[in-house]
């Protein structure tokens, strides 16, 4: 194996994995603030037991979010030093930014959440659930900026050494290609919170247990489950599929896997792409589809891979095109999923829905997959770029760091993530055997 | 001027770190040593329990900081530390995680495990960062390109070819561990209560004259090793009021401990901290990365810096967003104040 692909795997590897737990602290953040929000209102100990329950998991997989993020951002520089040496001074700045406005905000008000209850008035105790919120909320905003300035570059000039300066703050930070992004991603992460917190509800109504809280989450968790499923669609994911169409064509013809330029192209739900024959194998076909998706008539012209020299094709055409049609498929589920449970919730018959219950229950993992296949589809499409158009991943890594030295820590960190898996299961099972406690007046 | 600027922001923040995570790190050795049953452990535990996590982000803004400020010098140390910085994320994973988990499992043999964990990977951090400062002050075998490759250890002397490990490095190391392992134990001092905080203020006393020792061993080593780090001294000797800062707050330790004065002892202890790392940011400027394969190839200010743009546009956002990071800092120790509640605690 060569050094470049070992370094792109220690990183896809380690971001993979850290990536399961912020997805679910920022989802989580948001549910628990409604749960907050109505606990202040109403007075009813329920919503506050409820909101202790969800910050105590919200507790553990925090702590997992930010011992797998730390690694993060030291690997710029270990294993990306010649990226980094170039381009410090335009992503170094969203990533301090991070830690400098978010960060530090977060961890703040998350001590004084789950250890302050007894210290603080309920008003400042709801605070810290927000303050908790918009910390983690801004803390996605700065790393989809950074990603989204290797996606498309924007505001730079290059300094006689060669360097990337940064020419306009507010140009990188309002980046179109980052607004769209975040907010396809954040809803992303919604989507995993809530289907996280109706799967513990149908699970504790399923189990016959703690039938009022099940409820509780069950209304929380479906009604923000179907607002995110529509949204992660339309209008977040259109509208960021036509960017990407715009300015990374080889990205997205290797997504839908299009070979060929055509008038009226048609849309491919499943197949195999064929990197030596150039074309799709096995594939079902909706007519003309695609150009509609994109351009809005059918007749539009949708450019294929043979318009696009063949060294700038995406290096994993295969491994793209099926990351994309994944998160797609599974999009499509939870719409018709969420669609259904807030309709016997509305009629009051979702609790006695068994197989919508187990439905929800077992659906729990698919965001995680989700989230995880959209965000491959975004690097993957951009290869083999590292800044697109201006650096090839190849011209990025530490060639100072031998392959077998990286290999070494990816070993690694595969064996001690292997251990964090296991300990976050067992920790999570336990709290979710637990429960809730009875509520309790004040 | 702005190179003078972002290095002693960069110090700054490199300073909040070690004085902040740096007590939590030093609890994290102490409470291996110092409770006596499951009640002060979670005392221990819950003085920092709040309050951890937030003092590791001064880690990660600073090393963000740096990125952005001196991308050659991060990318340059990050790949060429490649080996001890991932073990450096190894250690602070299995920190984090023991630390937090212990109080979610209720199985003492576990408990125990975990325990250990924490305070093994406490101190083995504390002696990785100051090895890391030694390397940094002692210089690195820089490549005409800006790049090196450092092995865990050579022949364990100093001279052109370095290991992260040598006897100046080792010093460095164990100086850290020592000078924070007091630092934990005299805010155990000031955060618990009776027998278990007697305790901790007996052991503070003696650490401290081993810090002393060490302190007066390993500036000897410095100027040793790198005889240049007394020039800046030498050219505004009123900088030597920086040593008499490190002897002043060492003696303020050992009085305000034998005096009872925990506030005021863990805030020497700060200074120290404080006037040790400043002095030897002091003894580099402006170097940032010495070179031991000869001084052209040093990395310094001028060569690391980034665009004029960039650094000018982060002065305006660093120092809005350092306000309010120090205001929240300011808030959550306001809040969780005063000592820990024996009994109740981490319950």
């Amino acid at each position: 194996m060569t050094a470049e692909l070992i370094h792109r795997l220690h990183f896809a590897f380690t971001v993979t994995f850290h990536y399961l737990f912020p997805q679910l602290t920022m989802g989580l953040a948001l549910l628990i603030v409604v749960l907050k929000s109505v606990a202040l209102k109403t007075g009813d100990a329920k919503w506050d037991q409820a909101a202790r329950f969800w910050g105590k998991i919200f507790g553990i997989n925090f702590v997992f979010g930010v011992v797998t993020g730390i690694p993060m951002e030291f690997e710029f520089g270990t294993n990306w030093a010649r990226f980094s040496r170039l381009s410090g001074g335009v992503i170094g700045q969203p990533l301090a930014m991070e830690g400098v406005f978010s960060f530090f905000l977060e961890s703040a008000f998350l001590g004084l959440f789950l250890y302050g209850e007894k210290r603080l008035s309920k008003l400042m105790h709801w605070f810290s659930a927000v303050m908790v919120f918009v910390g983690s909320w801004i803390s996605g905003f700065f790393i989809i900026v950074t990603d989204a300035w290797m996606q498309h570059p924007v505001a730079y000039d290059r300094l006689p050494n060669g360097q990337f300066e940064v020419l306009s703050f507010w140009q990188l930070l309002l980046n179109p290609w980052a607004l769209l992004q975040y907010a396809h991603n954040m809803t992303g992460a919604v989507i995993t919170g809530s289907f996280v917190m109706s799967a513990v509800g149908a699970f504790y109504l399923l189990d016959d247990r703690n039938p009022v809280y099940a409820r509780i989450f069950l209304k929380v968790g479906v009604i923000a489950g179907l607002v995110s499923s529509i949204l992660i669609i339309f209008p977040t994911g259109d509208l960021h599929g036509k960017y990407l169409a715009k300015n990374q064509p080889a990205a997205i013809a290797g997504m839908e896997g299009v070979f060929k330029t055509e008038t009226g192209a048609g849309m491919v739900l499943i197949g195999q792409p064929n990197e030596e024959t150039g074309e799709i194998d096995n594939p079902i076909v909706v007519n003309d589809l695609l150009s509609f998706l994109i351009y809005g008539t059918t007749q539009a012209e949708v450019k294929g891979l043979d318009q696009i020299p063949r060294d700038q094709w995406p290096t994993a055409l295969p491994l793209l095109f099926y990351a994309y049609h994944i998160m797609a498929g599974l999009g499509t589920w939870f719409v018709l999923l969420m669609t259904v449970a807030a309709f016997l919730l509305w009629r009051g018959r979702l609790a006695g829905a068994r197989w919508a219950l187990w439905a929800l229950l077992l659906s729990f993992p698919l965001p995680y997959i989700a989230n995880t296949a959209g965000w491959m589809t975004a690097e993957l499409g951009r290869q083999p770029w590292l800044i697109y158009g201006l650096m090839r991943t190849s011209e990025g890594y530490s060639n100072t760091v031998s392959a077998s030295n990286g290999l070494f820590t990816l070993i690694g960190f595969m064996g001690l993530y292997l251990l964090l898996g296991l300990l976050f299961t067992v920790l999570i099972y336990r709290e979710i055997s637990h429960g809730p406690e009875p509520a309790y007046a004040g | 001027m702005m190179g003078f600027v972002w290095f002693w922001l960069v110090a700054v923040m490199i300073v909040g770190y070690v004085v902040l995570d740096g007590f939590d790190l030093g609890v994290g050795v102490m409470h291996l040593f110092i409770c006596r049953d499951e009640t002060e452990r979670r005392a221990t535990l819950a003085s920092i329990g709040p309050v951890w996590d937030g003092n590791e982000v001064w880690l990660l803004a600073g090393g963000g900081t740096l990125y952005f400020a001196f991308p050659l010098l991060y990318a340059s140390a990050f790949s060429g530390f490649y080996l001890p910085l991932m073990i450096v994320l190894w250690l602070l994973v299995l920190r984090g995680i023991s630390v937090e988990l212990r109080n979610h499992i209720d199985v003492g043999v576990w408990r125990a495990l975990l325990d250990g964990v924490f305070g093994l990977s406490s101190g083995l951090l504390t002696i990785f960062f100051g090895a890391a400062l030694a390397n940094v002050l002692r210089g690195v075998p820089l490549q005409a390109d800006g790049y090196f490759f450092l092995p865990l250890w050579t022949n364990w002397q100093p001279g052109p070819h370095p290991g992260i490990l040598d006897w100046y490095t080792v010093i460095g190391g164990v100086v850290a561990l020592v000078a924070l392992t007091l630092h934990g134990a005299l805010w155990l001092t000031l955060k618990t209560s009776g027998d278990l905080a007697e305790r901790t203020r007996r052991v503070a006393g003696p650490l401290s004259i081993q810090l002393a020792v060490l302190t007066v061993i390993s500036l000897g080593a410095t100027i040793h090793v790198r005889p240049e780090s007394l020039d800046n001294y030498f050219n505004y000797p009123f900088t030597f009021i920086v040593p008499v800062g490190v002897v002043a707050s060492l003696a303020g330790i050992w009085l305000f401990n034998r005096a009872r004065q925990p506030l005021k002892a863990f805030l020497s202890s700060c200074l120290y901290l404080f006037f040790m790392l400043a002095g030897a940011c002091w003894g580099l400027y402006p170097t940032l990365l010495p070179a031991t394969t000869g001084m052209d190839r040093d990395i310094t200010l001028a060569k690391a810096l980034s665009g004029p743009h960039t650094l000018a546009v982060g002065l305006v956002w660093w120092a809005f967003g350092m306000t309010l990071a120090v205001g929240y800092v300011v808030f959550v120790y306001t809040k969780f104040k005063g000592k820990v509640d024996m009994e109740t605690a981490g319950h």
